[in-house]
């Protein structure tokens, strides 16, 4: 392969990197409204009253919206494939608040002071009600989050909402109880994996105006610019084929921006004004008022012979939603659907539990979906095995993974396609140093240093559901458009599309348009997630690809004055196969839109997947603790990766580079408090600590490369697999190294140093 | 008011209110390059030069700049081109939101500290956060750009 493979920069680079004005905000009119939201201070209230007669009288104010200027229509904001599995349980503004932050006005105003000024004049009345706070008190409290008739779900996710259950979910195969009493060692623990903040640098902002033809347009920092139009005709109860949204360049995502945020509201107000607006929420807004990764408690019991094979595992979950169910019941099912299947010298697994409504900031999709938490949860209760058995904690999964060529209990008649995992164990023992490191070093001055490791896998795009069409364009100057509805938030997915395109095609990337994405121009794709867009989006891009290159050769075929059989196309020059006659790829393109009786030619493919092949790592680390502090330095993170075929090596290793970063930060910093009432106290960098330079030690990252039969030239996906292990491998150091067994996340100093001094007496 | 200031060599006179920052006053003039992440001067996002020194100006009232030289990306674009090509090289500018912030530490770095170490690269850099990359593809392309070996 000539460029598939290959560590080419990203097509975008220079402009992003220098500063261009490429993103949202950037491409705002200049006179565009300001547009401000007025957040509830209560966790729990009813609007009594609300009077915004001083505000919109203000000069320079445009207009104010309450719940009384909304359509009564509930939708979702949960960025998923129609019909959503996420319950309709939203309007755009309504007379229920159910957490601090949640909106309550919207005012437009000619500039941001006298919006500000505006939102202090709005007086609202409130009827405080019982907050849930405590996601454990959740079921069956006094108090119900949504206590509304009008909720909806478009399939039975087993909801109860007068019991604030918007989910429950059990997934099962063989007989748990009765495979456990049968085990020889049976190990249990509770683990609690935290909410966590994207906090992407480039904070939730849209744009919207009217365009010439009285359409609304609107430019959005979104992942998902096809949900996001279906979602605003719903909760505007409008035309579809009103509305075009516009994605420019993302400034970072991590499946925050596949929940919408704040386009509802500009779009009112433009529908309302008639004029442009422009909503920018700030870094505090962003912590407030959008979404976080589910919080979730979730119980492990695992029973394994004397051998070290693992034949139960029975999970045990309670997930946190927050005041709405975005992502709720697909959040929670992903958390069995990756770990399950992970070992597969079973005879039961189980998963099941609930998903609960509470008054805090709503839960949604964040890289890893599920499986971060579910990994936490399994891995440490493994690495626990391990202790028990007195065997290694590679040993024991070199003897329990599933193989390629295998399937598990719960994938039935499926077969895994890839795996290279055993082979990332191998490596990843290697580059740390297992054999020499494991499993601990006194330092001196109280300080130690031991190793820690675990495995995971997550899969790559939605089997069955999300389906991705791309079209190739062949122009009139022989260069190339590429049309594609996925989103690159940072990622390169434009940069490695144009290079599966540039392969087939067998040209050079700079010759591949990238347009990507507007709604009145491309192809349908449900977005960027679910570590879809090399998989599934790459796959409908080589099938349009494949589809040109036959149309170019019927069409050389036609001109050459031969059959299409007799054509040979090297990307430059097609010429029959005897060499007799030949024309450029340039000249056919001017011919075929020149003149009379010639057609563009345009390859087209849609491709939605059977399979989710999952990628695979083996994550280890290497802590210094501080004995007498409980101060954790992370001196070494090691990723070994199966992603099946690296399409561009450089930027796959960045992806997994700032994965691991994210999930290092989830395993010792990023932590998110409320205070009694229900207010978030990480509202801010200064309280949520999101890793810096400082923090993160070294981190190396290698790949063990396979060959998935599904996947566009092998590929698998990488996006999301890489958060998940280092909260269950630093976890497992720390245990190695002080006895400490942290089973809630983030692992703070404080925890292990009262664990090494409950430990001590 | 108006102060005379001069930004990337020129000069400009700038109206802006007694409580705007510097950040916010750039942005309306036109420099795309000066992003705001964080509000509370943590994310490093807003970093431009006053007098040559790297500045946060998000946290900078924009008439205490009056009669100072500002300096932003779009003033050395042939430095921060030639850095940013290397950062692309290893693919470590990602979503390029901090990228503008990020160059024009690096370049006040390469002016202030000659031949530094990685730990002092490392600790210069530090209030300059970045979510996408994991800080390694960053580092390499700085050593790569400095020379710096260790």
């Amino acid at each position: 392969m000539k460029i598939v493979g290959k560590g080419i920069a990203k097509i975008d680079a220079i402009n992003i990197a220098t500063g261009k004005p490429v993103y949202t905000e950037d491409l705002a009119f200049k006179n565009a409204l300001v547009v401000k939201i007025l957040h509830s201070p209560h966790a729990f209230a009813k609007i009594k009253s609300i009077d915004t007669s001083k505000a919109e009288k203000l000069k320079g104010v445009e207009c104010v919206l309450t719940y009384k200027d909304v359509p009564n229509v509930r939708f979702t904001l949960a960025g998923q494939s129609y019909p959503e599995p996420s319950p309709y349980d939203r309007l755009i503004l309504e007379n229920i608040v159910r957490y601090v932050g949640d909106e309550v006005a919207i005012v437009a105003a000619v500039d941001e002071k006298t919006a500000v000024k505006a939102m202090k004049l709005i007086k609202v009345d409130y009827e405080l009600l019982e907050p849930v706070l405590d996601f454990e008190q959740a079921i069956g409290h006094s108090s119900v989050v949504h206590p509304e008739a009008d909720v909806y779900c478009n399939f039975d996710i087993g909801m109860n909402k007068d019991q604030n259950i918007v989910s429950s979910y059990k997934l099962e195969a063989g007989d748990v109880e009765a495979e456990l009493s049968q085990c020889d060692v049976v190990v249990e623990g509770t683990y609690y994996t935290q909410a966590q903040a994207h906090a992407m640098m480039e904070t939730y902002r849209a744009f919207s105006y009217m365009d010439h033809a009285g359409r609304l347009v609107l430019i959005s920092s979104t992942q998902i610019p096809f949900h996001v139009r279906r979602k605003l005709a719903r909760s505007l109860n409008m035309p579809a084929s009103k509305i075009r949204v516009i994605k420019p360049r993302i400034g970072g995502g991590f499946g925050g921006k596949q929940t919408v945020a704040v386009e509802p509201f500009v779009a009112a107000v433009t529908l309302k004004t008639g004029k442009p607006a422009l909503l920018v929420y700030d870094r505090k807004e962003t912590f407030c008022s959008t979404t976080s990764r589910h919080a979730m408690r979730l119980k492990v019991r695992l029973g394994a012979d004397r051998d070290g094979f693992i034949r139960v595992v029975d999970i045990q979950g309670l997930s946190d939603t927050g005041a709405y169910g975005e992502h709720a019941s697909t959040v929670f099912s992903v958390v069995g659907d990756k770990t399950l299947p992970l070992y597969n010298k079973t005879k039961a697994v189980r998963f099941m539990g609930d998903v609960v409504y509470t008054n805090k900031l709503p839960a949604g999709a964040f890289r890893g979906y599920g499986a971060t938490q579910g990994t936490f949860a399994l891995e440490s209760t493994v690495n626990q095995l391990a202790g028990k058995l007195n065997m290694d904690p590679t040993e024991i999964r070199l003897k329990n993974l599933i193989q390629q060529g295998e399937s598990c209990l719960t994938y039935k008649n499926k077969v895994l396609g890839s795996s290279t995992l055993d082979r990332c164990i191998a490596k990843g023992k290697e580059l740390i140093g297992w054999d020499d490191k494991y499993p601990r070093r006194e330092m001196g001055n109280n300080k130690v240093r031991a190793v820690g490791m675990a495995v995971t896998m997550q899969g790559s795009g939605i089997a069955g559901i999300d389906t991705a069409s791309a079209e190739v364009r062949l122009n009139d100057d022989g260069n190339y458009t590429l049309l594609v509805g996925s989103t690159d938030m940072g990622t390169g997915s434009d940069t490695i599309l144009a290079q599966m395109a540039a392969e087939i095609l067998e040209t050079e990337l700079e010759n591949i348009i990238v347009y990507a994405a507007d709604t009145d121009v491309s192809p349908y794709d449900p977005g960027s997630y679910a570590s879809s867009t090399t998989y599934v989006t790459g796959m409908a891009v080589v099938k349009a690809a494949e589809d040109l290159k036959r149309q170019i050769i019927e069409q050389g075929a036609r001109f050459l004055e031969t059959a299409p059989v007799d054509v040979e196309f090297d990307g430059l020059m097609l010429q029959t196969s005897d060499g007799s006659r030949s024309m450029s790829l340039e000249k056919l393109a001017e011919l075929l839109v020149l003149g009379m009786g010639n057609k563009q030619l345009v390859g087209n493919a849609t491709y939605g997947s059977p399979v989710s092949p999952p990628p695979f790592i083996a994550g280890f680390a290497e802590v210094e603790v501080d004995k007498e502090t409980g101060k954790v330095e992370l001196i070494d993170f090691v990723a070994v990766v199966d992603c099946g075929t690296v399409i561009n090596p450089n930027l796959a290793r960045i992806q997994v580079e700032g994965g691991i970063v994210q999930g290092i930060g989830m395993a010792l910093y990023e932590e998110v408090r409320y205070d009694e009432r229900g207010t978030l106290q990480t509202n801010s960098f200064m309280q949520y600590k999101i890793p810096s330079r400082k923090d993160v030690g070294s981190i190396r990252v290698a790949f063990e490369e396979s060959y998935e039969p599904t996947g566009p030239f092998g590929a698998k996906s990488v996006g999301e697999v890489v958060v998940n292990t280092p909260p269950p491998a630093i976890v497992n150091a720390i245990y190695q190294a002080t006895g400490v067994s942290i089973e809630s996340l983030p692992a703070t100093p404080e925890k292990i140093y009262m664990g090494i001094r409950n430990n001590n007496h | 008011m108006q102060i005379d200031v001069t930004i990337n060599n020129k000069q400009i006179s700038l109206t802006v209110d007694f409580n705007e920052f510097l950040a916010d006053s750039l942005r309306k003039h036109g420099f795309s390059s000066v992003r705001k992440g964080c509000d509370t001067s943590c994310c490093g996002l807003c970093s431009v030069w006053i007098d040559g020194k790297p500045t946060l100006s998000c946290s900078v009232l924009a008439f205490r700049v009056a009669g100072k030289n500002i300096t932003t990306i779009e003033g050395v674009e042939t430095e921060a081109e030639a850095f940013a090509q290397i950062l692309a090289a290893e693919g470590a500018e990602q979503c390029g939101f901090c990228s503008p912030g990020f160059i024009m530490t690096v370049l006040a770095l390469k002016n202030e500290i000659p031949n530094p170490t990685e730990e002092q690269i490392i600790h210069y850099l530090t209030g300059n956060l970045c979510r996408c990359t994991g800080y390694m593809g960053q580092l390499r392309a700085v050593k790569t750009y400095l020379g710096v070996n260790t």
